[in-house]
């Protein structure tokens, strides 16, 4: 044994002292290495929400334009419709574009060519006219008035205001031109630009025109396929789960379930497009781009997911339980489907919930059985053809004009919006039910 | 004949058969006043079961096959001017009556088609009646031996159990089900692809373009399927995307488990659960809207030549997705190393880091390495990142600025769009389906086998 002195003297020596500081320096760097990981980790995520978030605010809001219209009694009796009786029909077939053109020459006495009539008419989105044509049909007292319209801007005009267009790039390289600048810059002093709460982004289906695309029928499209699935890979995934868990011999084939339970989370998404692709559109020839289809695929997606949860659930239940239930005469059937499985039930939902936000999320294997088609009108059946919100995202990622980088980022925030809420509601249902039952 | 229809009697026929069942069995318990084997209730169970399950069989089974029974009888009896178009064209002309018969194709101009067409319509609807009147009839003759079998002494639970334990056990076959359908469909659709093409030229050629011709005389009319500079492009995303994750991941777990205080960790957890919540979409247009010009940016500032798609941006990404899976797995792994063995190191002295590079990294390394694996197979099969973020071209190259595509981005450029279903252009897509599948599933099965084989038990 050394003696205290010799120990003292020992550690104090120069050389340990030194060791020593190295070894701390080199602990707190490593520290620092932790810490710097999960730095880069939330910077990572903050960065992703930030970029999203800055474009999405764009997204819910369009800019709209107030112009004086006279509503000319000739222009509504197009010859063609002269001597036809029904009011809205005559409107119908009456020329909007030429009131709306009018009215801008009035408020723009430059025009004077008919490209720039045709420039400026451009100002304004296909919706415009159509605003119009309703107003006039809902008030026909206001023929022969001038009234002030507040109409729905182009995308351009929209990223002009929104300041999205820098006017110090030299004109060839800009959409917006300069004469159109000079017509904004005029119609703003004037105060007749004004930006709105964006409704048709949350009521209107897909459409080429940025102004007037909107989400609501790929959230549709998401509901009905989120509803197959749950209502086929729910039931199957418990029914598996229970089997495995409660009822299955140790032997092989067993094994052989697990096994291939476990590699089936883990094939990559796409695959499963693939399956859906040969074997509910060529197999089976159910409709193309379908809710149904896309639910079924998603379905055999996450059924692994659902299974590995509802078992761990079913796990969790004490074996006390079990053993209760069968002292008081209860058959095995009546164990799992009076008392181990409803005390499991938090945990399966919480799992079945979890499976269906991914497949909320999922876009790939949607993309092989065609749900990417250009679908303006919402879905109303499960065979309809349909979009769902995160192809939305995708087809509108790739399109080239500057006002969809805006759509989507606000379709993404939407988005996100049902994930947290789906997750939410996860969360507080594992909380509101679980049930404790002591070992 | 409609299949709602059909579900929706078969469900009221289910009812109907629990409630006669249940009464049946009270009353014959009352009647000879003995006591029932079961309660009344799985008297009825049993009988809906034993009427409903053998009809609903048979609808599930019309349902799937109907159309195509009716198309072989219609078939067998064409007419035989039709005969030589039927041995050549033999998939078109089916095509052909079943639109014409849909009265989808008015442009339909060949009189025997047309006719064809007219006896299909006919055989099915006949085929239709039928097959509705076998259904009852089954149903009908099921319920009414079930409804007589019923006794007091009748083991009416035990049997109802039983055929629920089946119901259970096809159940969880679903899943296996679903594993031999995508092995099926990769390798019928591969191996049609493979008549045309080679193996070894599809694994090793270099040149990768799939468009097929629309003239016999087109230059380039073969298309080339040499799917080396997608693998090429595939494993320099991932290991990019690895390079992230890795590193990041693994000191990110250390810090959560070995240092973090409770408060920090009940805030970085959840981020990190976020991370990995995020649609992959959403990385995707994250990539391409922010990363990529900014590389790019930053790039041509440093005087670097770093493509608007480049392997880079998609890679980072990408990593930063895999990180919360690399960093729960390896949190699993290192919480599994028993304190003991922790506590013991800490008592010689050893420094919090020391501790760890030295005991807890070797134990956990098995776990550790499973995480590795199983983010490398998941980086492989990922879509949506790289069909946004990365380009289109097939680039065999390793630098990680060049624009580079992968298997996934040409799976997914070959199958959107219009295409028909036999030409190699789209087949190609399923030979490259089975490759990812392959990859993938070595990764997962070698990650499985690393943490359970080599698990060490200390306690």
């Amino acid at each position: 044994m050394t003696s205290l002195p010799n120990l003292k003297k020992r550690w104090g020596r120069p050389q340990v002292q030194r060791r020593l500081r190295r070894r701390y320096i080199y602990e707190r760097i490593f520290r620092m290495l932790g810490l710097a990981a999960i730095g880069v980790a939330g910077l990572a995520l903050a960065t992703l929400i930030v970029s999203v978030g800055k474009n999405a605010f764009g997204g819910f809001v369009q800019t709209s334009i107030d112009v004086d219209i006279y509503l000319n009694p000739e222009d509504l009796r197009p010859s063609s419709a002269r001597y036809r009786h029904d009011f809205a029909e005559r409107v119908e077939s009456a020329d909007m574009r030429k009131l709306l053109a009018d009215a801008l020459e009035r408020q723009f006495p430059d025009i004077d060519t008919d490209s720039e009539r045709r420039r400026a008419l451009q100002l304004f989105s296909l919706q415009a006219r159509r605003t119009l044509r309703d107003y006039i049909t809902a008030t026909p007292e206001k023929i022969g008035q001038t009234v002030r319209m507040r109409l729905l801007a182009s995308d351009d005009v929209d990223q002009v205001v929104k300041g999205n267009i820098d006017p110090r790039v030299p004109e060839s390289d800009r959409r917006v031109k300069d004469k159109e600048l000079a017509w904004l810059a005029a119609l703003r002093a004037d105060g007749r630009i004004s930006r709105q709460l964006s409704t048709t982004f949350f009521t209107g289906g897909d459409s080429r025109e940025p102004e007037i695309a909107g989400i609501f029928g790929a959230i549709i499209g998401s509901v009905l396929t989120l509803l197959v699935t749950l209502l086929t890979a729910f039931p199957i995934g418990t029914l598996a789960a229970i089997y495995l868990e409660e009822f299955s011999p140790q032997n092989r084939l067993t094994a052989f379930i697990e096994v291939n339970i476990n590699n089936l989370a883990a094939v990559p998404s796409i695959v499963f497009g693939l399956l859906g692709l040969s074997l509910f559109l060529s197999i089976l020839e159910l409709p193309r781009s379908s809710p149904l289809v896309g639910g079924l695929t998603l379905a055999l997606m996450t059924l692994p997911t659902i299974i590995i949860a509802s078992r761990a659930s079913l796990r969790a239940v004490p074996q006390g339980l079990r053993t209760a239930a069968q002292g008081l005469g209860a058959s095995p059937m009546q164990v799992v489907f009076h008392h181990v499985v409803p005390s499991a039930m938090p945990g399966i939902l919480t799992g079945t919930i979890i499976g269906l936000s991914r497949g909320l999320g999922e876009t790939a294997p949607l993309l092989m059985i065609g749900m990417v088609a250009f679908v303006v009108s919402t879905p109303n059946a499960l065979t309809d053809a349909a979009t769902v919100l995160p192809v939305q995202i995708f087809l509108w990622a790739d399109s080239p004009e500057r006002a969809f980088v805006e759509k989507t980022s606000a379709a993404i925030l939407v988005l996100l919006g049902f994930l947290l809420a789906v997750n939410a509601l996860a969360v507080w249902l594992r909380q509101r039910f679980e049930v404790h039952i002591p070992d | 004949m409609s299949n709602s229809l059909v579900f929706f009697c078969l469900a009221i026929l289910a009812l109907l058969a629990f409630s006669v069942g249940r009464q049946r069995a009270t009353a014959m318990a009352e009647r000879e006043a003995s006591a029932l084997n079961s309660l009344p209730r799985h008297y009825g169970y049993l009988t809906a079961a034993h009427a409903v399950l053998p009809a609903l069989l048979m609808s599930v089974l019309w349902f799937a096959f109907g159309d195509n029974l009716a198309l072989a009888l219609t078939v067998a009896n064409l007419p035989p001017e039709l005969e030589t178009l039927k041995a050549t064209q033999f998939d078109l002309l089916l095509d052909r009556i079943q639109l014409a018969s849909d009265n989808r194709n008015p442009f339909e101009a060949n009189a025997h088609v047309l006719e064809a067409a007219s006896r299909f319509r006919r055989i099915y609807g006949v085929a239709g009646w039928v097959a509705a009147a076998l259904i009852a009839a089954t149903a009908l003759t099921c319920l009414y031996r079930a409804y007589h079998q019923i006794r007091p002494r009748f083991t009416a639970r035990k049997r109802f159990d039983r055929i629920l334990k089946t119901i259970l056990m096809i159940s969880s076959l679903v899943a296996v089900l679903t594993t031999i359908g995508i092995i099926m469909t990769l390798v019928v659709e591969s191996s049609l692809f493979f008549r045309d093409v080679s193996v070894t030229e599809f694994l090793f050629g270099t040149k990768w373009s799939p468009q097929t011709a629309l003239r016999d005389d087109q230059i380039g009319a073969s298309g080339s399927f040499g799917a080396l500079p997608l693998f090429a492009g595939t494993l320099l995303i991932t290991f990019v995307a690895i390079l992230v994750a890795g590193p990041v991941g693994l000191m990110a777990a250390i810090y959560l488990t070995q240092y973090a205080s409770p408060s920090v960790r009940a805030f970085a957890k959840p981020c990190l659960e976020v991370l990995a919540g995020i649609p992959t979409v959403v990385y995707g247009f994250f990539a391409a809207v922010t990363v990529a010009p900014f590389l790019s940016n930053t790039g041509a500032s440093l005087g670097l030549d770093i493509a608007s798609e480049s392997a880079l941006a998609a890679g980072l990404v990408m990593g930063v997705m895999i990180i919360p899976f690399v960093s729960s797995l390896t949190d699993d792994a290192l919480t599994a190393v028993p304190g003991s063995l922790k506590n013991a190191s800490l008592a010689l002295g050893a420094t919090q880091s020391e501790t760890i590079a030295h005991v807890l990294i070797p134990t956990a390394f098995h776990g550790i390495s499973s995480a590795i694996l199983l983010a490398i197979s998941r980086a492989m099969g990922e879509t949506m990142i790289v069909v946004m973020a990365a380009g289109m071209r097939p680039n065999l190259t390793a630098n990680p600025f060049e624009a580079v595509t992968t298997v996934t981005v040409q799976i997914v450029a070959l199958l959107t769009g219009d295409q028909e279903f036999d030409s190699p252009k789209t087949l190609s897509a399923f030979a490259l389906g089975l490759v990812l599948f392959v990859f993938t599933l070595i990764f997962n099965l070698f990650a499985q086998r690393v943490s359970r084989r080599h698990a060490v038990h200390y306690d």
